[in-house]
Parts: C-alpha cells; sequence; structure tokens
C-alpha cells in the first residue's frame, strides 16, 4: 500500500498544484498577462530544453546541406578519379576539402559524397513521414470519430498492414519495381508504415471526442466537418506529432538498410546506405569508406530521436 | 431499439403522467411550418418544455464478431415532466438515476428508446434538418466540468464565438467580436480576455466562459448539468448568483440538474426527485423540501450534511442500507423497495404510479404533490424538531 | 491546545516509547513548488496538534494546500517540484523530515495510513480485493497466503461489506463506490495505523452513502483510538465528526476553533464567507452571499494577510502586515478553548 499511496498522490499532488496554478494566469496580480495558447507553451518549454536546441541546431544543418550541398563543397559526389583510389586516406586536418574524409573505391571524395547524400536521407524521412502522419490520421480520425463497423473495417485493415514484417515488406514491395528513385522508395515505405499513426490518431481521437468541448459543439449544432477540424483534429495531434518525430529517425535508418541490401536507393543516387553497402567490400583496407556514412547515419537518426524526444516532454499533456 | 421497452418491461411500468398538462402537438408538414413553430413566443407560466414517457435503454452486448444483445442499461425509465416558461425546475438524484441522460435526451445528443419530448407542441426526438437546428438554437447547456467543457486550443473568443460561426444568421460577421466581449461582460469576465486560452482562467471564470456560451444564441431553455458541483464552495455561490441574475435579464427557462439538494433549493421553483430511472416525486421546493412523501426523498434530504451541528442535532437522520442497485436489473415492483425501510409485498409486485396520492387526493395540503410510492406519508426530515 | 503561529521558543519534545505528548505535530511548515510561473507557495507555516483518539478536520478550497500538507506529512510530496524549505513533522516526538528514507517507509503505512478520495485508481484494477488487502500482512507481518486471505475477510468484515467471503475474491470494478471506499478504509486499518490521514474520502459519493462512510469512518477510530485527520472542503461532512477544525487559506491556518464553537461564531472573515454563501437545506433563501474574487494565484500571494483582498473588513493594516494565528478570547478577556483566528480584526469577527 505504500508503494500505491505514493503512486497515487503524487499524482494528487499534481492535481493540487495544476489547481492552485490554475487562477494563476487568469486573475490578481499586475502583470498584463498574454493570450497563452497551449502551442506557445509548449514552445516556451522547447526553447529552454538544451536536447532540443542540440538536436534542432543538427537538424537544421542536415536540411541545410540536402537544400543546397553546394554551400557545404564544391566537389562533385559523382567525380571518380582513379588515381585517387580508395586507399587515398582521410586527411583528418584538412577540413572541409575534397580529401578530408578520404575517397572511396572510384576515387569520389567522401566528404562530397556525404553532403550530397543528406539530400536522399532528409527527402525519404521527411516524404515518408509526411505521408503516414496524412494517411495515418485520416485512417485514424476516421476510426475513431466515427466507431462502429467503418471502425471494424478500418481496424482490421490496419492489423493486415501492421502484420507484414516491415522490411520483408519493403523488400518484396521494391524489388517489384526496376528503376527505384527516392520517390519510389518513399512511396513503398509509406505504403506499409501509416498503421502506426492510424492506431496512434485512432486512440487519441477516441479520447478527444468524449470531451465536454465536442459535446458542446454537437449541442450547438456544429456540422461534422467543422467539429473534426475545429475540435478533434487540434486536440488530437500532440500525440501524432510526438509518433511521427520520433518515427521519423527511424525510417532514415529504414532507407540506409534498404539501399544497403539492394533494394532501396541504387547507384547512380547519392545515398548513405548506398555508400555503405559500397564501402563492405574494402572493410579491411579502409574501414573509413563504411565508418563515415554509417556515423552519419547515426547522427542524423539520434538527432531526430532527440528532437522528437522533447517535443513529447513539451506536448505531453501529463506534465502541464 | 423500440421493442426493446416492449420485451423488457411491461407497459404498464410507464407513468399515467397526471403530473403534467395536455399537450397541445403541433402538426407541421414542412420544415418551414415545424421552424415557424419553434419560432413562436411562449407566455410566462405557460409549459415550454413537455416530456413524455421518456425511455432511454443503453443495449448491453456480448460477443465481438456477432453482438448479441444480453440485455439493457434503464437508464431513464419512463420520465415526464413539464417545465414552464421562466421557471427553474431542479431534478436530483444520486449518480445512476438517469438525470444526466435526461439532460442528454433533451437535447438531442441521445436518441430515445421511447417517449417524446414537446418542445412548443413539436416532438424534438423526430425532428431533423432546418427544424432540429432552429431547436438547438433555442435549448443550450452548461456543462459540469469547467476543464473539459472548453476546447484548450481555442482562444476565448473562439469558444464564446463559435455559435454564430454554426448560426452565421444570428450576428452578422463585423458584429461578433463586439457580441462576444458585450457577452464576457454580462457573465461578470472582462472584456479584454477575449484573446486568451481556457487555460489561463480558473474554475470559476471558465464556468463563466460556458454560460456565455450558452447565452450566445439568445436561447429559451438552458439545461445545466450539475454546472456548480466542481466549483469551490466561495465561487459556487458567485456562479449560482449568476446565473440567477441571468435568468430575470433574459428570461430564461433552467432546467438544473445536481446533487446537491441545497442548491437546489436555493435555484429552483419545482424539484423533481430522481431514482434509477424513474421519478419518484416532483412538486414545488416546498412540498418536496419541506413535506417529502416518498421515503426516498426522505431519507436523501436527511442525509444531506448541514453544516451546522445544533440544527442538525434536532433531525432525524435516515440511513439508508446498501447500495443503489444496477440500472441493468433494476428490483421488480418499486424500484427504491429493496432499500426502503416501509417496503412489503405490495411493492415487489405493483409499479406504484408518479401520482398524487389518495389519501391526500383533493386536499389542498402541501403534501398533496406526485409521489410514486404506495405508502406515501408526509415526514419533515429537513428542520430540527 | 491552542495553535500559536510561532512556536519557536518551545522545546522539542522528548521522543521514547513512554511519549506522551501529541500524537502528531506539525510546526511551521512551508511547502513550495517550482512552476513553469515561478515558485508557487503552497504551504507557508502550518503548525497543527493531532492527538490519539482526536479528529482534526482540515478545512479548505482548492489551492488552499490542505492536501499538499498531508502529503508532506505522509513524505509522499513529489520532489521536486516540491521542496520543504522550513518546518518540523514530529511523530511520537520524532521529526519525520530528518529521517532517512528507510525510517519513514517504516512508518508509512504501518504508523500512518492515508485514504483517497478515488478510490477507484487507488486499487489495482488486476487485483483481487482480497489479495490486495491480504498483501498488506503478507509484506509487513509475513503471514501466509491462506492467514493473509483470513485477514482479508475479517477487515472486510469489520467494515461491513456484506458477504465478505463470497466477495474476498472480486476484483474492485465489480464493488460499487462505497464498497470501494470501505475496502480503502479497510486497506489503511489493515496493519492498526496510529493516524489516519483521509483526503476528501466521501467526495466522490453520493449522499445517502457518505454518511455511512463517515460513521463507519468515525466508529473505527473510536475503536482503534486513532487521530484523524479528515481533510474536506465541505463544511457539512465535517461537522458531525470533527473534534477541531482547522481552516486554511492560501497555505496558512486562518482560524482553529472546536467544531460547534467555528459554526456558531466564526472568528474569521473567510469562514463567517464561506458559511454565510452555502444554500440551507431547511429554507429558501435570498440572493445567495457570495465572497467577491477568486483564491489567490500561489505564485503572488497578497502582501499581507493574504485574504485582504476579498475581505469585506479589509484596512491599511491588512494589505501590510501579516496577521499571526492568535488566542481568541471572550469580549471580557476569559480563555475560549482551543481557538485562534489569524485576522487583525477577530474581536469585531466574532464578537459584533
Amino acid at each position: 500500500m505504500p508503494e500505491k499511496t505514493a503512486e497515487k498522490a503524487e499524482k494528487t499532488v499534481a492535481n493540487d498544484l495544476a489547481q492552485g496554478t490554475a487562477a494563476v494566469a487568469a486573475e490578481s496580480g499586475p502583470t498584463p498577462a498574454k493570450a497563452r495558447s497551449l502551442w506557445s507553451d509548449a514552445w516556451h518549454d522547447l526553447r529552454r530544453n538544451p536536447l532540443f536546441l542540440v538536436s534542432a541546431v543538427l537538424i537544421l544543418l542536415l536540411v541545410v546541406m540536402a537544400a543546397a550541398p553546394g554551400l557545404f563543397t564544391s566537389a562533385s559526389p559523382r567525380d571518380a578519379d582513379l588515381a585517387k583510389h580508395y586507399l587515398q586516406h582521410p586527411n583528418w586536418g584538412n577540413f572541409f576539402a575534397p580529401d578530408w574524409l578520404g575517397y572511396d573505391g572510384q576515387g569520389r571524395s567522401i566528404y562530397a559524397r556525404i553532403v550530397y547524400g543528406a539530400r536522399a536521407s532528409i527527402l525519404v524521412g521527411v516524404g515518408v513521414t509526411v505521408l503516414v502522419a496524412v494517411l495515418g490520421t485520416a485512417v485514424g480520425m476516421t476510426a475513431g470519430y466515427f466507431g462502429g463497423w467503418l471502425d471494424s473495417m478500418l481496424s482490421r485493415v490496419t492489423d493486415v498492414f501492421m502484420a507484414i514484417p516491415y522490411l520483408l515488406g519493403a523488400l518484396v514491395v521494391l524489388t517489384t519495381f526496376e528503376v527505384r528513385t527516392v520517390w519510389v522508395v518513399m512511396l513503398a515505405m509509406a505504403f506499409l508504415g501509416w498503421t502506426t499513426i492510424a492506431r496512434v490518431a485512432r486512440g487519441s481521437v477516441i479520447t478527444v471526442k468524449q470531451a465536454d468541448y465536442v459535446v458542446a459543439a454537437k449541442a450547438l449544432g456544429a456540422s461534422t466537418t467543422r467539429i473534426m477540424l475545429k475540435h478533434i483534429l487540434p486536440n488530437a495531434l500532440a500525440p501524432i506529432i510526438v509518433v511521427a518525430t520520433i518515427a521519423l529517425g527511424g525510417y532514415i535508418a529504414a532507407e540506409a538498410t534498404l539501399s544497403f541490401l539492394g533494394v532501396g536507393l541504387a547507384e547512380p543516387t547519392v545515398s548513405w546506405g548506398v555508400d555503405v553497402s559500397a564501402g563492405r567490400e574494402q572493410l579491411r583496407n579502409a574501414p573509413y569508406v563504411l565508418i563515415i556514412p554509417s556515423v552519419m547515419v547515426s547522427i542524423t537518426v539520434l538527432s531526430f530521436l532527440m528532437f522528437g524526444d522533447a517535443v513529447r516532454n513539451a506536448l505531453d499533456p501529463k506534465l502541464r | 431499439m423500440a421493442e426493446l421497452s416492449k420485451a423488457g418491461e411491461p407497459q404498464d411500468a410507464l407513468d399515467a403522467t397526471p403530473n403534467v398538462t395536455d399537450v397541445e402537438v403541433v402538426d407541421a408538414h414542412s420544415d418551414a411550418e415545424a421552424v415557424a413553430a419553434i419560432e413562436a413566443p411562449v407566455e410566462r407560466g405557460e409549459p415550454i418544455l413537455q416530456v413524455r414517457n421518456l425511455v432511454k435503454h443503453f443495449p448491453l452486448t456480448q460477443g465481438i464478431l456477432f453482438k448479441r444483445q444480453i440485455g439493457a442499461v434503464k437508464a431513464v425509465d419512463g420520465v415526464s415532466f413539464d417545465l414552464y416558461q421562466g421557471e427553474t425546475l431542479g431534478i436530483v438524484g444520486e449518480s445512476g438515476c438517469g438525470k444526466s441522460t435526461v439532460a442528454k435526451l433533451l437535447m438531442t445528443l441521445e436518441k430515445a428508446t421511447a417517449g417524446e419530448v414537446f418542445y412548443k407542441g413539436q416532438d424534438i426526438t423526430k425532428l431533423s434538418g432546418r427544424a432540429l437546428k432552429a431547436v438547438r438554437r433555442n435549448i443550450q447547456m452548461v456543462f459540469q466540468d469547467p476543464y473539459t467543457s472548453l476546447n484548450p486550443r481555442m482562444t476565448v473568443g473562439d469558444i464564446i464565438g463559435e455559435p454564430f460561426d454554426i448560426h452565421p444568421d444570428v450576428a452578422p460577421k463585423g458584429d461578433r467580436r463586439r457580441k462576444v466581449q458585450e457577452l464576457l461582460d454580462v457573465v461578470g469576465l472582462n472584456p479584454e480576455y477575449i484573446n486568451r486560452y481556457p487555460h489561463q482562467f480558473s474554475g470559476g471564470q471558465r464556468q463563466r466562459i460556458g454560460i456565455a456560451r450558452g447565452l450566445a444564441l439568445n436561447p429559451e431553455i438552458i439545461i445545466c448539468d450539475e454546472p456548480v458541483s466542481a466549483l469551490d464552495v466561495s465561487v459556487q455561490a458567485q456562479v449560482i448568483n449568476l446565473m440567477e441574475k441571468l435568468q430575470d435579464e433574459f428570461n430564461l427557462s433552467y432546467i438544473f440538474i445536481a446533487h446537491d439538494l441545497s442548491i437546489v433549493r436555493h435555484i429552483s421553483d419545482r424539484v423533481g426527485v430522481m431514482y434509477l430511472g424513474k421519478m419518484a416525486e416532483i412538486g414545488t421546493d416546498e412540498q418536496i423540501y419541506d413535506h417529502p412523501t416518498h421515503p426516498y426523498t426522505q431519507a436523501l434530504l436527511s442525509a444531506v450534511p448541514v453544516p451546522d451541528p445544533e440544527a442538525r442535532e434536532g433531525r432525524e437522520r435516515i440511513i439508508l442500507t446498501g447500495d443503489v442497485p444496477s440500472p441493468a436489473n433494476p428490483p421488480s415492483g418499486c424500484r427504491f423497495r429493496t432499500r426502503c425501510w416501509k417496503a412489503q409485498d405490495k411493492c415487489a409486485t405493483e409499479v406504484p404510479l408518479l401520482a398524487v396520492p389518495e389519501r391526500f387526493a383533493g386536499q389542498d395540503a402541501p403534501a398533496a404533490h406526485e409521489s410514486a410510492c404506495h405508502f406515501a406519508e408526509e415526514k419533515d426530515v429537513v428542520h430540527a424538531a | 491546545m491552542t495553535i500559536i503561529d510561532k512556536p519557536a521558543d518551545v522545546p522539542a519534545p522528548r521522543a521514547g516509547d513512554d511519549f506522551d505528548g501529541p500524537l502528531l505535530e506539525v510546526r511551521d511548515l512551508h511547502v513550495e513548488f517550482h512552476t513553469r510561473d515561478g515558485i508557487a507557495k503552497a504551504v507557508n507555516g502550518v503548525n497543527y496538534t493531532v492527538n490519539a483518539g482526536e479528529t482534526l478536520a482540515v478545512l479548505g478550497e482548492s489551492g488552499s494546500g490542505k492536501s499538499v500538507t498531508a502529503q508532506a506529512i505522509m513524505g509522499i510530496l513529489d520532489m521536486p517540484p516540491g521542496r520543504i524549505p522550513k518546518g518540523e513533522i514530529f511523530f511520537r516526538g520524532e521529526d519525520m523530515l530528518r529521517m532517512s528514507g528507510e525510517e519513514r517507509r517504516k512508518i508509512r503505512g504501518r504508523k500512518i495510513a492515508m485514504i483517497f478520495q478515488d478510490a477507484l485508481s487507488s486499487l489495482n484494477p488486476v487485483l483481487s480485493v482480497g489479495y490486495q488487502l491480504g498483501e498488506m500482512f503478507r509484506v509487513h507481518q509475513g503471514l501466509s497466503k491462506k492467514d493473509a486471505k483470513l485477514k482479508a475477510i475479517e477487515l472486510m468484515d469489520r467494515v461491513r461489506i456484506p458477504a465478505a467471503k463470497e466477495r474476498v475474491g472480486d476484483y474492485p470494478h465489480q464493488f460499487s463506490g462505497g464498497m470501494r471506499q470501505r475496502i480503502m478504509i479497510a486497506m489503511a486499518l489493515a496493519l492498526e495505523p496510529e493516524l489516519i490521514i483521509a483526503d476528501e474520502p466521501t467526495t466522490a459519493l453520493d449522499v445517502t452513502v457518505q454518511a455511512q462512510v463517515m460513521d463507519l469512518l468515525a466508529e473505527l477510530q473510536r475503536e482503534y483510538n486513532m487521530g484523524l485527520i479528515l481533510i474536506t472542503h465541505d463544511l457539512g461532512v465535517v461537522a458531525d465528526v470533527a473534534d477541531k477544525i482547522a481552516v486554511m487559506y492560501a497555505g496558512r491556518i486562518v482560524e482553529t476553533a472546536p467544531v460547534h464553537e467555528l459554526y456558531k461564531r466564526p472568528a474569521h472573515p473567510y469562514t463567517r464567507g464561506l458559511l454565510d454563501s452555502i444554500p440551507r437545506l431547511d429554507q429558501k433563501g435570498q440572493e445567495l452571499y457570495a465572497i467577491k474574487g477568486l483564491p489567490p494565484n500561489l505564485t503572488r500571494i497578497p502582501s499581507g494577510c493574504a485574504f485582504n483582498p476579498r475581505c469585506p473588513k479589509a484596512q491599511d493594516i491588512c494589505r501590510t502586515e501579516v496577521p499571526a494565528l492568535l488566542p481568541v478570547t471572550e469580549r471580557d478577556g476569559s480563555e475560549l478553548a482551543g481557538r485562534g483566528s489569524a485576522c487583525h480584526f477577530w474581536k469585531e469577527t466574532i464578537h459584533g
């Protein structure tokens, strides 16, 4: 009982505190309380979170790299000079020069390939996340809001997709394509990946739709579209955003994995996964050819995971 | 679901509706006629809302693939009453007595299993489209929990202004901001708060925002479901006073649902006591509080803690044994009999009708009001002996 | 029993088994929470004592600090964000705030138990009620499974749950709200603690059940000669069972009195306001008296008396000087046992 009691009491303290400070901003006190939306409160928290700042800077750097690789290097990732064969080791002191990180098996600047490879990773990561979020939210909201047979049907469809092992499914789907551009990989991954968000969205919508403010809107005679867009979506969005940002890192990792396995992106597309795959061949003589792009994948995935974590802390309603 | 009431409950269980006046049914053949009837004014003291044999059963199902009904929760089981223009009708009862379901049925948020709700002669349980929208404009609701009844992602201005978005004919677009500020002022909040969010307010202030939203469309009836039970004592009084002030100012009729009997007495003109989906007793506040005749009402009143140790020492306390039975499986006959100290064989077999008890019939005494008990007798449990 | 605001020169009570001082004594307790909006001062110098067999009702609205004080006593405050910058809590003469975590755990549940408002969420839904009750005996007293079950049945009988033998294997959701609260009481009683803290024990219950549960609690308290701290916002509930009442506002005790005295002659304008703002059951009133304004923001408690912005009697002194909790006397100066008021104008409030 003591343990249980303690747990319960923590909740009570939080409640009490919440109540105590509920009246806070509203009344008494000369400070001119401004309008503070929950989103702006979350932003206020985020800005003070070192985890967020570090990951945001990293992500910003990666996004700029993806958008304008020319800013980072003058070398081209496709210029192969066999004279600079992969035994050309990194020149660690020569920052940002084409030979900084050495050359790969075909004599291409690894640094340039890292810079240009960011685009594929970011594009696939962000693209899949957006597609998955839109599709998953649409399915989850429909199922959660309308319930009944529509919910049963959509939930079963979700289950079917969820039952497909992600990598195996992606392998099968992708091998049917001759040419695998970034768009094909993106669509294939999104096609298999929307289920988690659909489930989260459904649960979130079911919770929100029981709130009194939704009942109040119904009592006013509001249309279904209005209720969904004005009341349910904004309040159901937080967990969806959290899951999506955390999943983003996973998609980048998955893209690298698929490319490594040879069913994702392929030459001539510049991608970290492709480079890791190629680096395998000379692992003993030139491990850096494999290690450097792998580290980039890890840093990117980690940045997005940290970012997602920070966003969750800021948006989690239990902490406010 | 209509078959359900036939199968589950004999029809004689329904009230004989003696506590109510005749309904002048308006036969509207088109939406336009219905809307016209809804918009017609009602004289003060005339019935504005007439509820007849209202029934709501929630089916209990079993099985995942092939759902099979195994019973029903009889949340509301044949309730009839009238609401007169300009009055406050209090509905009291313990949790699970069906009072909140009644509110939802009156708001047409739930579909009634059987029975009618006449609003100015129109059965609103059968309306749809334009006519229903017109009804919704005129019947508004104030919710219990000021923390969940306001959308946390909308500003106060958007919340109070939402009724105007849904019923654009009430206020022209350019006029809405001013109207919202007026409403804030009416409920005693600073009109400059219009851009703030609900979480920046305390419970009492939020409840004022909820009331302002309810007032926006200039309704005729407001259904208040436990509007002050989530508030602190010192704030409760403020909100109650506000509601009384608004009633006079805007000529509103209230249905005030609560479990706090003292507050209900304070605000109500008439009071109905519900137990397990049925009305046990109904009458003016004086009849119910000073001359209760139903044993449940008496027990309920005697259990109310009175913050005055001396006044309560002279009072008789009736402590009921046991809990309220499940509404899925209510006792036969009188539903209160399992906890009643007067129960006899008759109570298990015969459903007592809500009517003026025979022994008081024709008398002009305050005890002569509708009470659904075979052995109704007067007993003062509120005043010190 | 008179509680004075600043007991600085009183020597610390002597500890030990033959200790004959108060069961629990809270001295100058302060609790604060670090929040986004600054430091919320939830408790600002609370003093009270509870003796064995005595019931102290702590009355206050949300944010008054009544629950936070109780949690500090139980040692279940969430720290951080909570902090106890100052104060002592003596249990049988020993300051619990200076004890090690292990020592406090030994007191918690065994010597001091707590009952919460929401019984459903305080019970584990996947374990049977009998198992949860028996757990207390298995963990603390090392009883066997079978003996623990027998004890559980005995306890359920004690709190008058009908057919305890048959229902011992039932799960919490199979019981009604009143029955669940009885189970919580049984759980708190299991190890025969010396002090029970009940935080709004009947608020979630229906009136007809409220009376049953309060009566049970009072009866068991008498039987076991326990100390009871009853935390509530409901002036009606406490009237029956409490011996003395402490009224809290903005983290301070503003008035203490024996129950009957408080209702008859409040000595603090806040108490008077609360009593006046409750509608009467036995008569139809006119407009309700309402205390104006709102409870203060705990991050910005008004200077002087915290109640001054809402008080009809407020003068300049109320805005500058914090009133101490002083003994209240009769008009002729004779002592009123157990009465205290933290109001500069208590004389005017109580005597006219």
